[in-house]
């Protein structure tokens, strides 16, 4: 173990772990919205909107990730749409968590008993309002944790912008690779960085699980 | 500059043999992952102490880092340590390996499951403790953890696209080939995308009939 090394190269590192977090918050944040979207869309009762629901969960989920940032990044100037590489893999990465998402969210949403569904139409109440102030309520706590789960693998995701050259993580440890020679002190470095990233949004869902609980 | 889709036709062969490759590596890579999900399990519950702890610190480490880490880790670490292997292979260890340790937590919980009593019916009927697991409690174990398997055997099979980073022949470097040659990242990356849908959709058809087998068989 070359700690000398270790101590020299650590702050790009941590420049970089900053980089990746930017690019976990944007991606959650946008994979939350597609993830709603697609949700209500899958829900909906126009026939149309379930089926470009399914259709985009389908073929996100049905395809790799890494291809997904290829098309928006490179193919995207052909189609007229020019992003740096943080921008498109922000959308790429946020766009595929999404899909996820939408199931999360769909399934936490059928698993609110069908009783109180039927108990608040009967009450008088719009199918909105049952939605909004009866389901969704409920739904929203059963969603937490594999919302957590969900945004665990996104962390881990970002990684897929180190090939189009964005300065997270994985592309740091990867020059530091070919530049040093020390594959495993690199490895544990970004290693060790990713992982408290994935503690610290662990406990704060887990404290947001707890606290959906009680109340 | 548009689409023009009347390029990809030319590169078909290129395509298909990069998704031949692709299903080659989900293969050997779902193979090792499968058996080395059983390992690990079976060290992890039943492992001694000096087994046992080296492996929750692997375990950690792979489940807590990008799976493309893991393979610059395995690539140039094996390189470094003056084992060069080709790529493929290197490629399959790093898949296998990573999905393994998913595949072994998936184990483990179904493992613990596997009713008591048969492990000890089998016991006073004279097996020893690795006859008991290998012929009784494992295979049960195994059948109960089918569906989530698969769902990790999908995953397994699109990051298998990971491995083009590392300079393994298979679908997104095919493309990636035919891109450097035609100048048209779209056209290819969304007929290599169509190529992983389409294997994808075969998987898990295949999928769906060995878990109905499954179930039929119980």
């Amino acid at each position: 173990m070359d700690t000398e090394l270790i101590l020299r190269v650590y702050p790009f590192f941590i420049e970089a772990a900053w980089v990746t977090i930017q690019l976990s918050v944007l991606t959650a944040a946008l994979g939350l919205a597609c993830g709603a979207l697609g949700a209500a869309a899958r829900l909906s009762r126009l026939a149309i909107f379930r089926w470009i629901a399914a259709t985009y969960v389908s073929v996100i989920r049905g395809t790799p990730a890494l291809i997904q940032v290829f098309i928006l990044y490179f193919g995207g100037p052909q189609v007229g749409i020019q992003l740096d590489s943080f921008a498109a893999g922000t959308i790429a990465l946020g766009v595929n968590i999404g899909a996820y998402m939408t199931e999360t969210i769909r399934g936490a949403i059928v698993s609110v008993d069908k009783g109180q569904t039927e108990a608040a139409r009967t009450l008088g109440m719009s199918r909105w309002q049952t939605m909004r102030k009866v389901v969704l309520p409920q739904a929203a706590r059963l969603m937490i944790r594999p919302l957590g789960v969900n945004i665990n693998a996104l962390i881990k995701g970002t990684a897929l912008v180190a090939p189009i050259s964005v300065v997270e993580l994985t592309y740091t440890a990867q020059r530091f690779i070919g530049s040093t020679y020390k594959p495993f002190e690199m490895f544990l470095l970004s290693g060790l960085l990713y992982m408290v990233i994935i503690y610290v949004v662990g406990q704060g869902i887990h404290w947001l699980d707890r606290r959906a609980r009680i109340t | 500059m548009g689409l023009d889709f009347s390029v990809v036709p030319g590169f078909f062969g290129v395509l298909l043999m990069g998704a031949g490759w692709t299903v080659a590596i989900t293969v050997c890579a779902g193979l090792l992952s499968f058996f080395g999900g059983i390992v690990f399990a079976v060290v992890a519950l039943y492992g001694h102490w000096s087994l046992r702890w080296p492996f929750r610190g692997f375990a950690f480490l792979f489940m807590g880092t990008p799976l493309l880490l893991q393979l610059f880790l395995i690539y140039f670490g094996l390189i470094q340590i003056g084992i060069d292997l080709p790529a493929f292979v290197a490629g399959v260890i790093g898949l296998g390996l990573h999905f393994a340790v998913y595949n072994s937590e998936l184990i483990q919980a179904s493992i613990l499951a596997v009713d008591k009593g048969q492990y000890e019916g089998a016991r006073t009927l004279g097996l020893s403790r690795g006859q008991t697991l290998r012929k009784v409690v494992i295979p049960q174990a195994v059948r109960a953890v089918v569906p989530p398997m698969g769902n990790n055997m999908i995953a397994l099979l699109k990051d298998s696209a990971l491995v083009s980073v590392i300079g393994v022949m298979e679908l997104t470097l095919a493309a990636q080939q035919a891109i450097s040659r035609t100048y048209r990242p779209f056209e290819f990356y969304l007929a290599a995308a169509f190529c992983y849908y389409i294997v994808n959709l075969a998987l898990e058809a295949g999928l769906r009939r060995l878990e109905r087998r499954i179930a039929a068989s119980r």
